[in-house]
């Protein structure tokens, strides 16, 4: 069995205990809200879209410790980049939480730099945590579908 | 008469196993249960000597075949001491057996403007169904409030029952372990000229059921929750209700008789058994209940009551102010299910840390999501126990949340 300390990085601790860019954005910023139906937890993303770039990210909601710091690394890891570049890093990080080794091969050419962000590698090895730890991307993308629509 | 609750644990293969130098400290009975070796050998048995189609074909092995599962039928009927065994209905869980109930009676029996009564504190398979309903036919639902402590607040239930058609409630809460007075519930909706279905899929394994003196129309349960296998559940209606009802599936088994312009249904319980029944597992529900019956409910029940008391006792010692546990705290009110917050550790969290001591818990709604919203949770740790539990696994509980909160205090 994989140990905590896989899971629960330092990192990602510190991610869940002071969560970055917690908060909400008035309209126009798009909100779209992601669920896991699983574990009941929620999460709400605020996206501000200006002259392509993600202008401001804000995070609200409730969850496990995963989806929080992932939330949280995620809205730093996007804020204020270009909205090409953000949609390959979520490409990036959702590959890296896929467990299939083909799909790997597709991200490699894209080389982004997830940072922080790889603290969450771990979370492979415990599969009923991915979704944990995907649920604020998915509802990213939603939410970048949603403002260059 | 005293049962020996060490050996009961014995009788459960999976108990001894061993995960990383671990034993296995199984606390989601309330999900699941685990099965004793006379449910595995019942199983095996019948797939190794005896298996063979039942109701159709005349050979013997057949005939045998049929008469192992009508005997887990009349197994289960004295079970929850139903006067007539046709009265039971094998559906593939609770959950198929309460839908059986709402698109069969209901659709039947309910038009525009109708009222259900149900609780706040029901599981998904109690409410759905319903909520299917008001968005098909425009029926009308109102609900039982729940008290600080968890339990059904019935200051205003005959208020709630007025014109009420059915009353549906949970017999045990599947999150918070409260047992509900069903005898007197069932008597407040025939008052009111409704009848009274019971989920009983939480009591039904940790408690006697009489059927009759607790007065329910319709008792649904699942087998696996009560030492059987999965993929079989229970309908209980009473014949005249039965009778009365259309078919649910149609198909084969559940007919007298099809010509080109029709059909005419079987008798009961063959009416409500479309196709194939899980034969196997019928015939392991009947061992489970034998197995149940010789430890003996009211023991069950005693042993459970001593689990949740000795639980409670210790987390509250234990983790003092960290803890938060939901529902009664009067051990003879509830059950040995306990839903708890750990202080500002997410129960995803907590049911993690509690891996790594193979202490097996469940986290999350429990599909009881309204529930959890009057809760101000999203989720909740849950810890069940049944009758092979012992105060050993719940110092284990203890020990695994205490190592919890210092993995995440800094
Ligand atoms: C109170 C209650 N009702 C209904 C169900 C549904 O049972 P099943 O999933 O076996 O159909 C459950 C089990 O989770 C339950 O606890």
């Amino acid at each position: 069995m994989p140990g905590l300390e896989d899971l629960y990085r330092e990192i990602i601790l510190d991610h869940y205990r002071s969560p970055r860019n917690r908060g909400e954005l008035p309209p126009p910023a798009v909100r779209t809200e992601g669920h896991n139906p699983l574990c009941g937890d929620e999460i709400q993303v605020y996206l501000a879209v200006q002259n392509g770039f993600v202008s401001d990210v804000k995070i609200s909601g409730q969850g496990c410790s995963i989806s929080q710091s992932s939330a949280s690394m995620m809205s730093a890891a996007v804020k204020g980049k270009p909205i090409a570049e953000v949609r390959s890093i979520v490409r990036c990080f959702k590959s890296m939480m896929t467990i299939e080794e083909d799909s790997e091969t597709e991200a490699q050419d894209e080389k982004v730099k997830l940072g922080d962000l790889e603290a969450l590698q771990g979370v492979v090895k415990f599969p009923v945590r991915i979704k944990c730890a995907t649920l604020a991307w998915n509802t990213l993308l939603q939410g970048l579908d949603e403002a260059t629509a | 008469m005293s049962t020996d609750f060490i050996k009961v644990r014995q009788d459960f293969p999976v108990l001894s196993r061993v995960i990383n130098g671990k034993t296995l400290v199984y606390l989601d009975s309330a999900n699941t249960s685990q099965k004793p070796r006379v449910v595995i050998d019942a199983m095996t048995a019948f797939l190794q000597h005896d298996y063979a189609p039942i109701n159709r074909s005349g050979y013997q092995m057949a005939s045998e075949a049929t008469d192992l599962y009508e005997g887990a039928r009349i197994a289960v009927a004295k079970f929850i001491n139903a006067p007539n065994a046709n009265e039971v209905i094998f559906t593939k869980n609770a959950t198929e057996a309460l839908n059986l109930i709402v698109r069969t009676w209901g659709l039947a029996n309910l038009k525009r403007g109708d009222i259900v009564v149900l609780t706040h504190m029901e599981h998904h398979a109690n409410m759905v169904p319903w909520h299917m309903l008001v968005a098909e036919i425009g029926i009308e639902l109102r609900f039982i409030p729940i008290t600080p402590d968890g339990q059904l607040d019935l200051s205003t239930l005959d208020e709630l029952l007025i014109d009420a058609k059915v009353l549906s409630f949970t017999s045990m809460s599947n999150v918070l372990g409260t047992i509900t007075p069903a005898k007197l519930l069932c008597d407040a909706a025939h008052r009111a000229g409704a009848i009274a279905i019971v989920d009983g899929c939480q009591s039904v394994p940790h408690m006697v059921t009489d059927i009759q003196d607790m007065g329910a129309d319709f008792l649904a349960f699942s087998s696996h929750k009560m030492c059987g296998p999965s993929g079989l559940g229970v309908l209980w209606g009473r014949q005249q209700l039965l009778e009365s009802m259309p078919p649910y599936m149609g198909g084969g088994n559940m007919i007298a008789d099809v010509r080109l312009d029709g059909f005419t249904c079987a008798e009961l319980p063959a009416k409500y058994e479309a196709g194939t029944p899980p034969i196997t597992e019928a015939i392991g529900l009947g061992a489970a209940v034998a197995y149940l019956n010789d430890v003996g409910m009211v023991n069950v029940q005693n042993h459970e009551t001593e689990m949740a008391s000795y639980a409670i006792d210790q987390l509250t010692k234990r983790l003092g102010d960290d803890i938060v546990i939901h529902g009664p705290t009067n051990p003879e009110l509830r059950g040995a299910t306990l839903s708890f917050a750990l202080k500002n550790i997410h129960p995803h969290d907590v049911s993690q840390i509690l891996d790594q001591s193979n202490v097996c818990v469940r986290a999350g709604h429990h599909c009881a999501k309204p529930l959890m919203r009057l809760l101000g949770v999203n989720a909740t740790v849950r810890a069940s126990f049944y009758l092979y539990n012992n105060h050993q696994d719940a110092d284990s509980l203890c020990d695994a949340l205490e190592q919890a909160r210092e993995f995440f205090s800094v």
